[in-house]
């Protein structure tokens, strides 16, 4: 569905040239929600500016939906746009057009006529739950509106690809969710292709089927978001992950128990899948002559099925806390001693 | 009661003086703001990170703005005298005020619009080319319409100054009360004449600057 072959994007400023994007391959597939995740200088708006040819890469080709966006200029290019619809951070809404004349205005610019566009406009208003606010001015509309409005807007063309710069990164925590709901049903109900840049791993975890992740205007990792959060391997990608599953705040109350407890052993368990839902720590304690002490415990749900963490302490007899670890590894369990925070 | 107070006014003269006034500025607003609008735009499409970045345009645009701009009003009109003369065949009279009237507004107002179209949200204009808008679609309905209430406030200023304006064309000859201000009241020592000539001149201002605000008023939903 989308194809980045050999990306670089380098801008020319006063002070020499600055490479935003560097050597980026990547693949997205029809239907999924693709979902990069960086730190603000990353490069991720550039990439994803790269896909409406908003920006042109300086070396390499971008292919969406079996055309070439990133030689495509004019007509070509306007046309393609409309079907591959971009939502922004801050909304970006006509503050001089109603919300039902928002919804109206890439229908305009397609030229659909009049009665065609007041009744999709209807449709899409029901769609995104705005109904009775159609004559609204967007100043009079709070935030999670304001994107409704946005992510009506960019239906409005039945696109193939929706790209979501930020989305829901001006939101509180609770329109955050309902807005990344409503993402989650237009891509299931309408099959469509999203494309998500954001730096919050929560909004990862809550709606993407893969993930990638960048730094430095590279891809340091990418694949399935379970396997990614089970399974990180750059240390910026271990840093994400510590934003779901809330281990960062855990961290001084490990160093107090180090210390506090020289000789047990501080493990975290990663489950995923169904194994989160075992009971081992209850057999660790039957079957051998450990104590374990809970530390921290957290089950995040995504959207291929829950992931959690556990840290504990184990301690007893050398030789029982390795008998408890053994079976740890029967159950497929990933077992991480931590010895230095 | 009035031809006690003020024994030297012609009514009929004022009145056809303000009409002349009132004559000059309309014409010279309507055609100031049409033309400020598009040179304005063709500033800010032409200055970098633009639709139309182009340096020499923006360049030449802009230095030509600078240099109407500031020239005093009145040399203007003594400059632009052959030029009058070519256009319409005379330098007397309301529509010979006309060229130096519009030369002396327009990039005055030009600059008020780049100011106004500097103010738009960069993102809606970025909006606007990804949904695959072309230009002239951005410039009628992204451009103009959000920047609506600081263009009309802009064509406000401009309008009241274009009234001092025809107040100047009229002393070299071109009526309006500005001529009769100068003529009969100050050549002639008719203080009471000078005085009703700026009084009317004063509602004038009052009556456009309470039209322009709200207009602006109504069209701002921000």
């Amino acid at each position: 569905m989308i194809r980045l072959k050999d990306i670089s994007k380098i801008y020319k400023t006063k002070n020499g040239e600055i490479t935003a994007v560097k050597d980026v391959n990547l693949s997205i597939n029809k239907g999924e929600i693709f979902g990069i995740i960086g730190y603000s200088g990353a490069g991720k708006s550039t990439m994803i500016r790269l896909l409406n040819g908003l920006e042109k890469p300086s070396s390499g080709t971008v292919e969406v939906n079996g055309q070439q966006i990133s030689s495509a200029t004019g007509t070509q290019l306007r046309q393609a746009r409309q079907k591959i619809s971009m939502i922004f951070q801050h909304f970006n809404l006509l503050w001089s057009r109603t919300v039902a004349d928002n919804i109206a205005f890439p229908l305009e610019i397609a030229g659909v006529p009049k009665a065609e566009r007041e009744k999709r406009v209807g449709e899409l208003i029901n769609l995104v739950g705005l109904s009775g606010r159609e004559n609204a001015y967007p100043s009079q509309l709070s935030g999670g509106q304001k994107q409704r409005v946005g992510i009506a807007r960019a239906l409005a063309n039945n696109p193939e690809v929706l790209l979501c710069d930020e989305a829901t990164s001006a939101l509180d925590p609770e329109t955050t969710d309902a807005i990344l709901e409503l993402l989650l049903d237009i891509n299931k109900r309408l099959g469509l292709t999203i494309v998500l840049i954001t730096h919050e791993m929560h909004v990862i975890r809550k709606i993407c089927d893969r993930v990638a992740v960048m730094e430095a205007g590279q891809v340091v990792e990418s694949g399935e978001v379970l396997q990614v959060f089970q399974n990180p391997q750059a240390e910026i990608t271990k840093n994400f992950v510590m934003q779901v599953s809330g281990t960062k705040e855990s961290k001084e109350s490990i160093e107090q128990i180090l210390v506090n407890y020289p000789t047990g052993k501080i493990v975290k368990l990663t489950f995923i899948g169904n194994k989160t839902e075992q009971p081992v720590i209850s057999q660790i304690i039957k079957e051998f002559d450990v104590e374990v002490n809970i530390v921290h415990g957290n089950i995040t749900q995504t959207t291929s099925g829950p992931y959690g963490t556990l840290i504990v302490q184990i301690d007893g007899k050398p030789n029982q806390v390795e008998q408890a670890f053994k079976l740890l590894e029967t159950r497929e369990i990933q077992a991480e001693v931590i010895d230095h925070v | 009661m009035f031809n006690q107070l003020f024994p030297n006014v012609d009514w009929v003269k004022m009145w056809e003086a303000t009409y002349e006034t009132l004559y000059m500025t309309i014409i010279s607003t309507g055609v100031t703001f049409v033309l400020g609008l598009a040179i304005g735009i063709l500033l800010f499409l032409t200055s970098p990170h633009q639709i139309w970045a182009n340096k020499i345009v923006n360049l030449l645009t802009g230095s030509l703005v600078n240099i109407f701009r500031s020239i005093p009003f009145i040399v203007l009109i003594i400059l632009l005298i052959p030029f009058t003369k070519f256009l319409l065949g005379t330098i007397r009279g309301v529509e010979a005020a006309l060229p130096a009237l519009i030369i002396g507004a327009a990039p005055f107002y030009a600059r008020l619009v780049l100011i106004a179209l500097r103010e738009i949200d960069k993102g809606v204009i970025e909006a606007a080319r990804s949904m695959g808008a072309k230009t002239s679609t951005i410039i009628w309905k992204v451009l103009i319409p959000e920047s609506m209430p600081a263009l009309l406030s802009g064509i406000t200023v401009t309008a009241v100054a274009l009234v001092g304006y025809t107040a100047m064309a009229g002393i070299i000859g071109a009526g309006g009360l500005g001529n009769l201000a100068f003529i009969d009241g100050f050549q002639r020592s008719r203080e009471d004449v000078t005085l009703t000539a700026t009084i009317v001149i004063l509602i004038i201002v009052f009556i456009l600057q309470f039209i322009g605000d709200f207009i602006t008023t109504k069209t701002d939903k921000r």
